[in-house]
């Protein structure tokens, strides 16, 4: 039979996907308890010493902070700014729509490095101190937009008769997006917030070129990727990857056995 | 663009069901008209404007700047120095070009990958929610690792004394002296890995709307299940899989961490190495936003070449 | 559990208005260039269930959307006991809406979408008085359950609960029963009434179905292209429409075309291609001129021609083209020459059945007849051919 072809090459091929995805984390996490000394290259042996003290190597923990700071800081801007855009532009006409529509496309169609180098010509020009700041906005640039695109998704298929049906039932403006759409769109929200979260996190490339001499957790493995990176980099890179899984899986299933519960009444 | 464009596309289950009997003058008004959605944007417009659009002619007016004679390093003054396109242009194109090819050959692999990456999560396991989540989270949770600590992992995993050439080695897969780091293949493959999640999710989020009982009432029709996904499964998900190349080949062909790190000095070098090295070790901050210029038109014409081809007005 | 009886519960600030009219002026209503609603007169008195009934696009759900508060009328007033209510959103109007397929808040319990409109008001008993109103549509039990959980038909009935539970001045309902089958949609229209009089609110009930508007409504106003065509009680427009669209889009008619030839006093006798048909001067819009004679096909007497009274007027020679056997009654078409195909109507009290290509005589009594101004078109209003 023919289907049968298809029907184990999917999941052969889609666990294999998996499997190279997940291949260098579990060599990032074995390495996390090698006695490695001052370059993480060979396996010199097994030791808990990285993970009871993973700011033995300072920078990293400075870094790693520096980046949570980075990251939450310019999700939450983006996340309140681009909500805002997705519900005008699903819900609201504009004279110049395509125009808006390219606004927040654009950003996802610049290369990194374009993005980058142009907030830096512009930071130079206007001879802008680069820091914390600097980064905040330059990640705040793109997460907008998938933030937007994301949150559009959701906003249109949102039945605009639900506001309708709040403002009839004596609900303000006010109320009815924070009892009605808000609570409707989270879902949304909150997967735009930990992509934005994602991305920033991990970005290198614009940050490289904004941040001055303020060390983020990428940046920080990038230089000291020439002279060895110490073991608690992966003690940490472990650790953010355990934490957003434990955070997202515990969502899913909370979410899950609501689930089964409503249904089983 | 990503996540937008697939759940406009794929057809929902009709919400409107005998709701047809709106007069057509009666819905035209589904969107409304007033100031409420100016102030809804507007914050958001503001800061992409001063932070995006500003930058970019920032970028191309930097880009025209000339060095005055006897200048300090990074110094420079405005001008309309436009030899320095052609500067740039003639010593960088095969650094250019091979970005692109790159990008491309990435993004095709990428898409080998995370189209049944997708499928399977999306289609296959529709009714087991929670090992659907879980699976969801693993793509976009090696993010949390850093990008560049999981490319280090790649270089060492792959690294001359490492297990996978010694094994190839063994097999005679691979000639004594072959390698696989430092070559044009580990960047392609670092590329690949690095940008799956980006190919992956577009396509998930299309899939996860597709009514299944299109796929089945296909397989009665075609009876056969490669028939059933050229014809049926396939052109459906066709914004889902726009938005994941594009979410791959933009950054892929301006990325130089897997150049850097998974390449050599010789016959790898991507564009993005050339523009960091020229801004930061040569200080030609001028040369280095003509080729940033150059590299953002060369990607938005092949972008909207591409989307004029396959896409709808949905992406933009 | 303690309840709040609904019915006689009449003191919140809403309530109070309850058993005001609601009077439209003037009422326009542009998109660009569409007309909507032109120039709308309406009074609903207090206490009625009065329904707008008419095609898609004849503006009934924006007139209905406009007292709502939901469409701001582009000229006009609306007036709910007198107070004009034009110029306050939707929150702040005494009325609520049963939506068309319900738009009940998906994240709450069913409860909680009841008791919506309560809190927002700051009402003190809103729990209460929601299980008063659920109970009222008997779905006190699952008063836990989110609405998908629930049937089409049990959700129809949280959407009218979670209206009527805020005593509105006036209930508007969007085709409220459009998303449900047949069958219970019959029964949702005995319940609706039911209800109605139970709590006494003014109900304006849009829908396209004339069956439904003619089962529920004390008064049915027919609209088209955004105006009022007829208004008046369901048997009133049934038996004496005024207008071509109105005598086709309720219930079916036969419309005889022909010159007003003669003035008997009382009555006015048309020739229609060499057939004299009477209306009574009364039940006709014209006394003079062209007039198209109409009659229902259940109001035709079918007999075979040697049975055909031997008085002219009011009868017509044909012959069967088509006939459907319901069982209660039977379809017959009727070729008439020079006038062409009749409907007749015919009840089944077991007469024997004309088959095609007999000739039959149709016959009717005068005070049936209806006259219409001849310069309409006859078809104007009919429903498509394969509808």
């Amino acid at each position: 039979m023919k289907n049968s072809l298809g029907r184990w090459l999917v999941p052969v091929i889609g666990g294999l996907a998996f499997v190279f995805l997940l291949v260098p984390i579990a060599y990032v996490f074995v390495f996390s308890f090698n006695d490695a000394g001052r370059t993480n290259l060979t396996w010199r042996g097994f030791t808990w010493d990285n993970w009871r003290n993973p700011c033995g190597a300072p920078e990293v923990c400075s870094a790693l902070g520096n980046s949570l700071q980075i990251g939450a800081t310019a999700t939450l801007i983006a996340v309140v700014l681009g909500t805002a855009i997705a519900i005008g532009l699903v819900r609201y006409r504009f004279k110049f729509n395509a125009t808006a529509n390219m606004l927040i496309f654009l950003p996802l169609a610049t290369p990194e490095v374009v993005l980058g180098a142009s907030l830096l010509a512009q930071f130079l020009n206007v001879g802008a101190e680069l820091g914390k700041g600097t980064i905040i906005i330059a990640h705040t640039v793109f997460c907008i937009s998938f933030v937007v695109v994301t949150v559009k998704a959701r906003v249109a298929s949102l039945d605009p008769k639900l506001e309708e049906a709040a403002a009839d039932l004596y609900a303000s403006p006010m109320q009815a997006f924070w009892r009605v759409t808000f609570p409707l769109l989270l879902p949304g929200i909150v997967a735009a917030g930990l992509l934005s979260f994602a991305i920033s996190f991990d970005d290198f490339i614009i940050t490289n070129f904004n941040s001055g001499n303020v060390d983020t957790f990428p940046k920080f493995i990038y230089v000291a990727a020439t002279r060895g990176i110490p073991a608690q980099a992966n003690v940490i890179g472990s650790a953010m990857f355990i934490v957003a899984l434990l955070i997202v899986i515990g969502g899913q299933v909370l979410a899950h056995r609501r689930r089964k519960m409503l249904a089983a009444r | 663009m990503s996540v937008q464009a697939a759940a406009d596309k794929t057809p929902a289950p009709d919400k409107r069901r005998g709701g047809s009997e709106r007069g057509s003058g009666e819905l035209k008004e589904e969107r409304r008209r007033g100031r409420m959605g100016y102030w809804l944007i507007l914050p958001g417009f503001l800061f992409l404007l001063l932070f995006f659009v500003l930058p970019v002619f920032s970028l191309l007016a930097t880009s025209l700047y000339a060095k005055p004679p006897g200048a300090d390093i990074g110094q420079f003054v405005p001008a309309l120095e436009f030899n320095n396109y052609v500067r740039m242009l003639g010593s960088y194109w095969p650094e250019l070009l091979r970005s692109f090819g790159f990008a491309l050959i990435a993004t095709a692999a990428a898409l080998a990958i995370g189209y049944p990456m997708a499928y399977l999560i999306a289609v296959r396991l529709r009714h087991h929610a929670l090992l659907r989540g879980i699976l969801l989270v693993l793509i976009i949770a090696p993010f949390f690792t850093s990008f560049i600590l999981r490319t280090q992992a790649w270089k060492q995993i792959l690294a001359d004394e490492g297990p996978v050439v010694s094994v190839l080695r063994t097999f005679a897969l691979l000639p004594d002296d072959g390698r696989l780091t430092a070559t044009a293949f580990a960047v392609v493959c670092g590329l690949t890995y690095n940008f799956l999640p980006f190919m992956a999710l577009p396509i998930y989020a299309n899939l996860e709307r597709l009514d299944i009982r299109l796929i089945e009432a296909g397989n009665d029709l075609y009876a056969s299940g490669f028939t059933t996904f050229r014809t049926v499964t396939l052109p459906l998900s066709m914004p889902g899989v726009i938005a994941g190349t594009l979410l791959t080949f933009i950054p892929a062909a301006g990325d130089y961490i897997n150049a850097a790190l998974l390449g050599n000095n010789r016959d790898t070098t991507m564009i993005g190495q050339v523009v960091d090295s020229r801004f930061f070790r040569v200080v030609d901050y001028p040369g280095a936003s003509a080729l940033s210029f150059v590299l953002m038109l060369a990607i938005l014409a092949l972008v909207f070449i591409y989307v004029r081809r396959f896409g709808t007005k949905e992406l933009l | 559990m303690t309840q709040a009886p609904l019915q006689t519960e009449n003191a919140s600030a809403v309530g109070e208005e309850s058993g005001a009219d609601l009077v439209l002026g003037a009422i326009t209503k542009r998109f660009g260039d569409f007309v909507a609603v032109e120039d709308l007169d309406l009074t609903i008195p207090a206490g009625k269930f009065f329904a707008l009934l008419g095609p898609s696009g004849c503006g009934k759900t924006t007139t209905l959307r406009m007292v709502a508060g939901l469409e701001q009328p582009t000229s006009g007033t609306i007036s709910i006991g007198g107070k004009d209510i034009s110029r306050s959103g939707a929150h702040q109007r005494p009325v609520n809406t049963v939506f068309q397929n319900y738009a009940l808040f998906p994240h709450m319990s069913v409860l909680d979408n009841v008791s919506f409109g309560l809190r927002r008001r700051k009402v003190r008993d809103a729990r209460a008085q929601a299980e008063a109103a659920l109970e009222l549509v008997e779905l006190s039990h699952l008063a836990a359950r989110r609405p998908a959980q629930l049937s089409g038909g049990q959700q129809q009935r949280v959407a009218l609960a979670r209206a009527i539970v805020n005593h509105p001045a006036v209930l508007l309902l969007d085709e409220p029963l459009g998303a449900l089958d047949m069958k219970l949609r019959r029964q949702m229209q005995v319940e609706l009434k039911k209800i109605q009089t139970e709590v006494g609110l003014t109900f304006v009930h849009v829908t396209h179905d004339q069956e439904e508007a003619m089962t529920m409504a004390d008064t049915v106003a027919v609209m088209n292209a955004g105006k009022v065509e007829q208004m008046g009680a369901p048997r009133e427009l049934y038996e004496l429409p005024r207008t071509v669209f109105v005598a086709n889009f309720l219930g079916k008619s036969n419309l005889v075309a022909g010159d007003i030839v003669e003035d008997r006093g009382d009555a006015v006798v048309v020739n229609a291609n060499g057939n004299r048909l009477a209306v009574l001067k009364e039940r006709s819009t014209v006394q003079q001129g062209k007039a198209l004679i109409g009659i229902r096909p259940e109001k035709l007497r079918m007999m075979w021609p040697q049975d055909a009274p031997a008085d002219a007027a009011n009868v017509l020679h044909g012959t069967v083209l088509d006939t459907s056997f319901t069982g209660v009654s039977t379809d017959y078409l009727v070729e008439v020459p020079g006038i062409g195909t009749v409907g007749v109507f015919s009840q089944n009290h077991g007469q024997q059945l004309a088959q095609p290509g007999d000739g039959v005589v149709l016959n009717w009594d005068t005070e049936h007849a209806f006259g219409l101004d001849g310069a309409e078109d006859a078809q104007y209003g009919a429903p498509e051919v394969d509808d």
